[in-house]
């Protein structure tokens, strides 16, 4: 069984896992980590983004092992202890969430596209997150949300 | 998922080694189609020879006439790239417009050409472009490599290790998307490349497939008007639940009067 060796949200974690796992199914139920959801497991509704290398990327369409060696960051990971970070403030507010499940690959997909371009326009933002699917807000307030949450991280 | 051996060789020849020990080996790009086929056992190999750690299949360079790109290259890469914007902006253009965001940062080159999805973006690119799909064993020209609904000239355990696309005169792409897994219902790349048109369909038939009287009428006056009246026969088009064949015949119309258009600077690309 190969091993695996990597950073999550900045703790070094290593662990014997089949070539099979795939990286969600590592964050979630190996490591405990469930603020990674599972949506539709084909790819397409981004519940399950986290970022490898800095990069958002789809966790149900990667296998753990593919992260050997990788800085994995999840949405525990860019939480504060205590309370929200700006984005996710910026969530509360806007009411840019009903039922919550979308949220975490939201949350992550927008920090990467902020981080990219610190200043997006509407249809940057729609652009950007046309890989994450919301089947509650049509989409309106998230747009704000991310809108509202890149002003205050750019400050 | 069947589970499988896991391998992830270093050198090209490492990564032919380790296919040809396998009883039902694959090659492991981006994993962007290959995952979710594992998954739904529609493929069960015996091993997976994971390519992302060999560094002769990155990179992108760019001469005077052409621009070699790299089978690992994602789509991410490639669109951000500055070689690629400035010789063959369609092609990043292209890329950039592939999947969503996620996808382009594990998406390749080489596994989207491998694989030929009916649907996929760079089978139009490659055929528009006239490229060259380079592999460990022999240069495949775009013409011959493209055999039919996910079907390529790829011997078994044959790599591409990367693609050289030629600088385009004028080159655009244009495509409408299936809004929600943004693969091309009709996307259609036309490039002119030392001044002979070639006009390449995906998304709209059983594979990417180029249209002659389009490419004729182009050749003579390369005007999105020069294309009126032409319509690609609906018999040879797939209907799905998507778009009927004739939907689609009429997509492919318009998509290649806006790739004419914006390959001429003129209104807006699609």
């Amino acid at each position: 069984m190969p091993k695996i060796a990597l950073s999550v949200n900045n703790k070094p974690v290593s662990h014997d896992v089949e070539g099979r796992l795939l990286l969600v199914d590592f964050i979630r139920e190996v490591l405990g980590l469930t603020g990674t959801h599972v949506g539709c497991d084909t790819s397409q509704c981004g519940a399950c983004v986290v970022h490898v290398n800095g990069l958002p990327v789809k966790s149900c369409t990667l296998l753990a092992v593919q992260a050997d060696g990788a800085d994995v960051t999840t949405i525990e990971g860019v939480s504060p202890d205590v309370g929200l970070n700006p984005l996710q403030q910026a969530f509360h507010e806007k009411h840019g969430l009903q039922c919550g499940f979308c949220t975490p690959g939201m949350v992550m997909t927008a920090m990467a596209l902020i981080q990219d371009n610190p200043d997006p326009s509407d249809a940057d933002i729609r652009h950007g997150l046309e890989g994450n699917i919301c089947r509650c807000t049509g989409y309106q307030n998230i747009v704000e949300a991310v809108r509202a949450g890149a002003k205050v991280m750019r400050g | 998922m069947q589970d499988f051996e896991y391998q992830k060789p270093k050198t090209v020849t490492e990564a032919g080694d380790a296919f040809n020990a396998q009883s039902d080996g694959s090659f492991l790009a981006g994993g962007q189609t290959l995952i979710p086929v594992l998954k739904q056992g529609l493929a069960m190999p015996s091993g997976l020879i994971d390519l992302s750690g060999i560094g002769d299949l990155q990179g992108i360079t760019a001469t005077e006439g052409s621009v070699s790109i790299g089978a690992m290259m994602t789509h991410a890469r490639v669109a951000e790239s500055k070689e690629v914007q400035k010789a063959i902006p369609a092609l990043a253009g292209l890329a950039g417009g592939i999947g969503d965001p996620q996808v382009r940062n594990r998406g390749t080159l080489g596994g989207s050409l491998a694989n030929n999805d009916p649907s996929a973006d760079y089978p139009a690119a490659v055929l528009a472009l006239s490229a060259t799909v380079v592999t460990d064993k022999r240069p495949i020209p775009a013409d011959e490599f493209f055999t039919g609904m996910f079907e390529t000239a790829l011997e078994e355990g044959e790599l591409i290790t990367g693609v050289e696309f030629p600088v385009a005169d004028r080159a655009a792409y244009a495509k409408f998307a299936n809004p929600a897994s943004r693969y091309a219902m009709a996307g259609v790349f036309v490039a002119r490349v030392d001044g002979a048109v070639r006009v390449a369909v995906t998304g709209a038939g059983p594979g990417v497939f180029r249209v002659a009287e389009m490419e004729a009428a182009l050749d003579k006056d390369f005007k999105a008007g020069a294309l009126k009246g032409i319509a690609v026969p609906e018999a040879d088009l797939i209907a799905d639940i998507h778009a009927s064949a004739g939907y689609r015949a009429h997509l492919i119309g318009v998509m290649a009067r806006r790739a004419v258009d914006a390959a001429n600077g003129e209104g807006g690309a699609a």
